[in-house]
């Protein structure tokens, strides 16, 4: 039999490891995509060849990590169906759009042309190729745009309406599903925090050629483009997480309780905890180092706005729950007869709170019996885990920071040609890599944790999305993923360590040794 | 008739259009990456195969991609209700086609025969399986899968996963695989010499008679299977809602189309004409021309199992009355017609950009190209 619980958080594990596994892949593409062609585009205005090689260099590490972006982007498309079976009958008519849209207009571009970039260097003239780099970049760019519009419906569901005869969410306006506040913001957010990731990335790796004086002329030319793209990108990459942050406090107030530690509500101006130790279960903060009146400045832009804790929260989604149950109990009436009208118009005054009905549902199946406790239990799940969040996001702030001081810093001594000279520098380069790539995946435990218990927000509770598997079978995906997840990171970053040893020394590839002479190496069958 | 009956059928066109583009495009380089041990028996024979569709391979699976999120996009209930249903069957298609990307990109990159032997090997399995998987599941669709619906359309698979492997299905997989490896051996021979050449000539000729050959004794299984029927009146236009009609199983009703419209029997002749026409081609080396009747085979063959169900889209074994046709499986108008116009415009824009990608990268492939080309894989 299948157990409905375990095989939701199964589900939730699975989807958050394969996520974050595609996520690792994704922002090195967004960014490193435009930092060739920016490499390039010197290459063609200049002539200096130096650039061509970078471009090519660059190139090769690009095509490494491309490799596995797609393929865990492959799970990604099958996930919904297979795992959240539910949640895409009950969201694909809108929820399905951006991402089909996705393919025909970022999929196919990138993939295409990047076969033209990498194999076309000498069939294409240098104007072309170049052409060809900028669509790559523009492609996978695109190919953000288009599934955060879907992440940021998950967020703050636009544009669409539940359908009590279909029995799902449908299209309302399809200018407001993709001009959605959230996602718009997320996707600038996002694309940026690709493009702070390539540049610390390329600058760590520039830094440690530089540490061994190797490659100079290359290390020092990339050092310098990296870094300085990366100072507008960090700037920006803090921008928009304000402006998130801003969007979050009016759409998600119960994120924002979990950003930020809020349980109870204040009367404004609010102050912003810069540490704090919450305790999930007596809903406080065990320990807190507040400065005050900033948490209002940040999220209202205002110092008398109240903004609501988690006991306004929990009260107001009882109301919600209250007033949904009618409308749930339509929905049955109306899947056997949809010309029922008194079901219909029942439906229709409580639509708003349907989702909050599904909520309770998980404790109350038949909602009519729903106690008091039931109400309680359902009302605490719409808080979501503060001490992760609380500290996910903190410790994302903190990268961010820390980025652009240290970008900073390397901007300067780069520019008047120095940082080769400056050591402790440059091994803070290369410590520095792992940074971006950790804050990314912070930043998408903010996101989709806070959004718990919902995987559309408001409309339908996680614990109703999941496909109706087995434990067992579950358990097999799971296991089956980790495998192979796991050989191809080996692989992965075996492959990236060896070509980054190697340097861009375009006359010594191994490879080509190896196959001047397959048959004396025996290898001729 | 009514717009959305209108964009219902014609999303019915459009996701045989992308099955079929899948088929041709995917399903050439799985058939390369499934026969590369036998087109290249040296290191060197095998880079130049794989080179041959290196510059492609990315671009032609995002019809795969697209595939899958036109079906969420434009039949939600189907890329619900198949992709859970099928769970284990999808799992091992995903698998096995993830190897793929890390094969084409990794497997030049290190100089060790055994590091390449596996990655070979790895494209033997991301090839051939999903080929077979691909046509399985179009054969559990002609079969019927047993799946029902609860009254708020949770959907509840109840077969065993090795139901989905019966013999009918893998017959249906075969010839998938084979048409396939027909379709690589056309590229392999446009863009290959000598014994490369010979040997993909010789596949080609042979794995399209193979194909030929399942098709028929598909084709006889197919008039004996139970088909389905409605029995009840259905709303071309109404809302897409699968639990308000009723359906009749009946033996041979997937013959009933052919037999109320004659007209269709010319999809079954066009697979015939197609392969047989393509074998001869490829045995007098007009390997472009066999492409093309290639893809004409795929149309066919596609196209005969479409007019067959229509206009059931997944039947449903176990409860027949819940099966999903064209009528009640779709999105809603305003999606069927946003998408279409991004349709419109972006599918004639993609065709361009592919023609000049292949375009560009056109010509032969030896091994002492890839061994003097940096960029090679
Ligand atoms: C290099 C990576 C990086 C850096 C330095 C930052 N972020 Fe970020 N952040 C992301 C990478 C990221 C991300 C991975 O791109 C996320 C996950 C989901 C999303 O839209 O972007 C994200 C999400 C995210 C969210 C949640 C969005 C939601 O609820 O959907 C907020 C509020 C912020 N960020 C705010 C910030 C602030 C105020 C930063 C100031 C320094 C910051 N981020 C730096
Ligand atoms: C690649 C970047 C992404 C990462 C790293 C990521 C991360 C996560 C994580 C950590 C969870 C688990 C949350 C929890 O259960 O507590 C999750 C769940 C989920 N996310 Fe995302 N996510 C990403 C992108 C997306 C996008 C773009 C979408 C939609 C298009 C999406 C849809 C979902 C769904 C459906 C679930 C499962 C339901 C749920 O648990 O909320 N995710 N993701
Ligand atoms: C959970 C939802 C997601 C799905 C279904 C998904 C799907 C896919 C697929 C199918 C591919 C392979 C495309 C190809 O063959 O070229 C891919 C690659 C890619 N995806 Fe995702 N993706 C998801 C999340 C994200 C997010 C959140 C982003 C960016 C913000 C993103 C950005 C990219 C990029 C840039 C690529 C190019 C290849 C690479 O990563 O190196 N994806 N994705």
């Amino acid at each position: 039999m299948h157990d409905l619980h375990t095989v939701v958080e199964l589900s939730r594990l699975q989807f958050a490891a394969t996520a974050l596994y595609h996520f690792l892949f994704v922002p090195l593409t967004l960014g490193l995509s435009f930092i060739l062609a920016a490499m390039e585009t010197v290459y063609v205005t200049t002539g200096r060849k130096v650039y061509r090689d970078m471009a090519i260099f660059w190139g090769k590490l690009f095509a490494i990590n491309f490799a596995l972006g797609v393929a865990t982007g492959l799970t990604m498309e099958f996930e919904f169906g297979t795992n959240w079976s539910q949640y895409s009958r009950f969201v694909g008519d809108v929820f399905g759009a951006p991402l089909a849209i996705e393919g025909l207009m970022a999929f196919f571009m990138e993939s295409t042309f990047v076969g033209l970039m990498l194999f076309g260097w000498e069939r294409l003239s240098r104007g072309k190729h170049l052409i060809v780099t900028y669509l790559v970049a523009l492609g996978s760019n695109i190919s953000a745009v288009w599934i955060l519009i879907a992440n940021g419906f998950m967020q703050a569901p636009h544009g669409a309406k539940f359908n009590p005869i279909t029995m799902r969410m449908e299209l309302t306006s399809f200018t407001h599903l993709i001009f959605n506040a959230d996602a718009q913001a997320k996707f600038v957010h996002t694309s940026i925090a690709g493009f702070v990731t390539a540049s610390i990335f390329v600058a760590g790796v520039s830094g440690w050629y530089m540490l061994r004086k190797r490659h100079m002329e290359i290390a020092k030319r990339s050092f310098r483009m990296a870094v300085l793209f990366g100072v507008f990108a960090g700037v920006g990459v803090i921008g928009l997480g304000d402006a998130l942050g801003f969007i979050d406090g009016n759409a998600q107030p119960a994120k924002l309780v979990a950003m930020e530690g809020l349980w109870k509500t204040e009367k404004p101006p609010v102050g912003f905890n810069v540490f704090a130790i919450p305790d999930q279960a007596q809903q406080k903060n065990l320990y807190q180092v507040r400065v005050p009146g900033v948490l209002s400045l940040l999220v209202t832009h205002s110092l008398d706005t109240p903004i609501a804790g988690a006991d306004q929260v929990e009260q107001d989604a009882i109301a919600r729950m209250k007033n949904g149950i009618p409308a749930a109990l339509a929905l049955k009436t109306l899947s056997a007869n949809p010309d029922d009208a008194a079901a219909m118009a029942q439906f229709k005054a409580h639509q708003k709170d349907l989702g909050y009905a599904f909520l309770l549902q998980r404790y109350a199946p038949d909602l009519v019996k729903a106690t008091q406790a039931d109400f309680q239990k359902a009302a605490r799940d719409v808080i979501p885990n503060v001490p992760v969040i609380f500290w996910s996001f903190r410790l994302m702030v903190v990268a961010g920071f820390a980025m652009l001081i240290f970008l900073i810093v390397a901007t300067v001594y780069s520019l008047n040609n120095t940082v080769h000279d400056k050591r402790g520098l440059l091994k803070i380069a290369v410590w520095f890599i792992p940074v971006p790539y950790i804050a990314c995946e912070l930043g998408w435990m903010v996101a989709e944790m806070g959004r718990q218990p919902w995987t559309v927000y408001d409309v339908l509770p996680t614990w109703m999305s999941a496909s109706t598997h087995s434990v067992g079978y579950m358990i097999f995906s799971l296991v089956g993923f980790v495998l192979i997840y796991t050989t191809f990171a080996i692989v992965e970053v075996y492959l990236m360590l060896k070509f980054i040893r190697k340097g861009p020394d375009p006359l010594a590839p191994d490879a080509l040794q190896y196959d001047a002479a397959p048959a004396a190496a025996g290898l001729a069958r | 008739m009514e717009l959305y009956a209108i964009l219902k059928i014609v999303w019915w066109v459009l996701l045989g259009v992308l099955l079929i583009g899948l088929a041709v495009m995917v399903g050439m380089d799985m058939g390369v990456g499934a026969a590369l041990r036998y087109f290249g028996r040296n290191d060197g024979e095998r880079r130049a195969v794989l080179n041959m569709i290196g510059p492609h391979w990315d671009g032609n699976q995002v019809w795969f991609i697209l595939g899958g999120g036109a079906i969420f996009a434009a039949w939600p209930t189907i890329y619900a209700t198949a992709f859970s249903g099928l769970y284990i069957v999808m799992l091992l298609l995903l698998w096995s086609m993830i190897i793929r990307p890390l094969g084409f990109e990794y497997r030049s990159k290190v100089a060790s025969p055994t590091w390449r032997g596996v990655w070979d090997w790895g494209l033997f399995v991301s090839g051939a399986v999903p080929m077979v998987v691909f046509g399985a599941a179009i054969g559990n669709m002609l079969e019927g899968v047993p799946f029902h619906f609860t009254w708020d359309l949770a959907s509840y698979y109840t077969g065993s996963f090795i139901t989905l492997f019966n013999p009918f299905a893998i017959l249906c997989g075969l010839m998938s695989l084979a048409l396939a490896l027909y379709q690589g051996s056309t590229m392999v021979m446009n863009r290959g010499e000598g014994a490369i050449w010979e040997r993909a000539r010789r596949l080609g000729i042979w794995s399209g008679l193979i194909a030929l050959a399942l098709f028929t004794i598909g084709g006889f299984w197919v008039a004996h299977l139970d088909g389905y029927v409605i029995t009840s009146v259905v709303n071309p236009a109404g809302p897409a809602m699968p639990l308000h009609k009723s359906v009749a199983v009946v033996a041979g009703a997937w013959m009933h189309n052919f037999g109320a419209h004659p007209v269709l029997w010319l999809l079954p002749a066009l697979t015939y004409v197609a392969v047989l026409i393509g074998a001869w081609a490829l045995g007098r080396g007009w390997s472009v021309f066999g492409w093309w009747l290639g893809a004409l085979a795929w149309i066919g063959t596609l196209g005969t199992v479409a007019a067959a169900m229509f206009p059931f889209m997944m039947p449903s074994s176990s409860n027949p009355s819940q099966s999903l046709t064209v009528w009640d499986a779709s999105s809603s108008e305003t999606t069927l017609l946003w998408m279409l116009g991004w349709a419109i415009v972006f599918v004639p824009i993609i065709l361009t950009y592919t023609s000049w990608a292949f375009w560009v990268m056109r010509g032969k492939v030896t091994p002492a190209h890839v061994e003097n080309d940096d960029h090679a894989y």
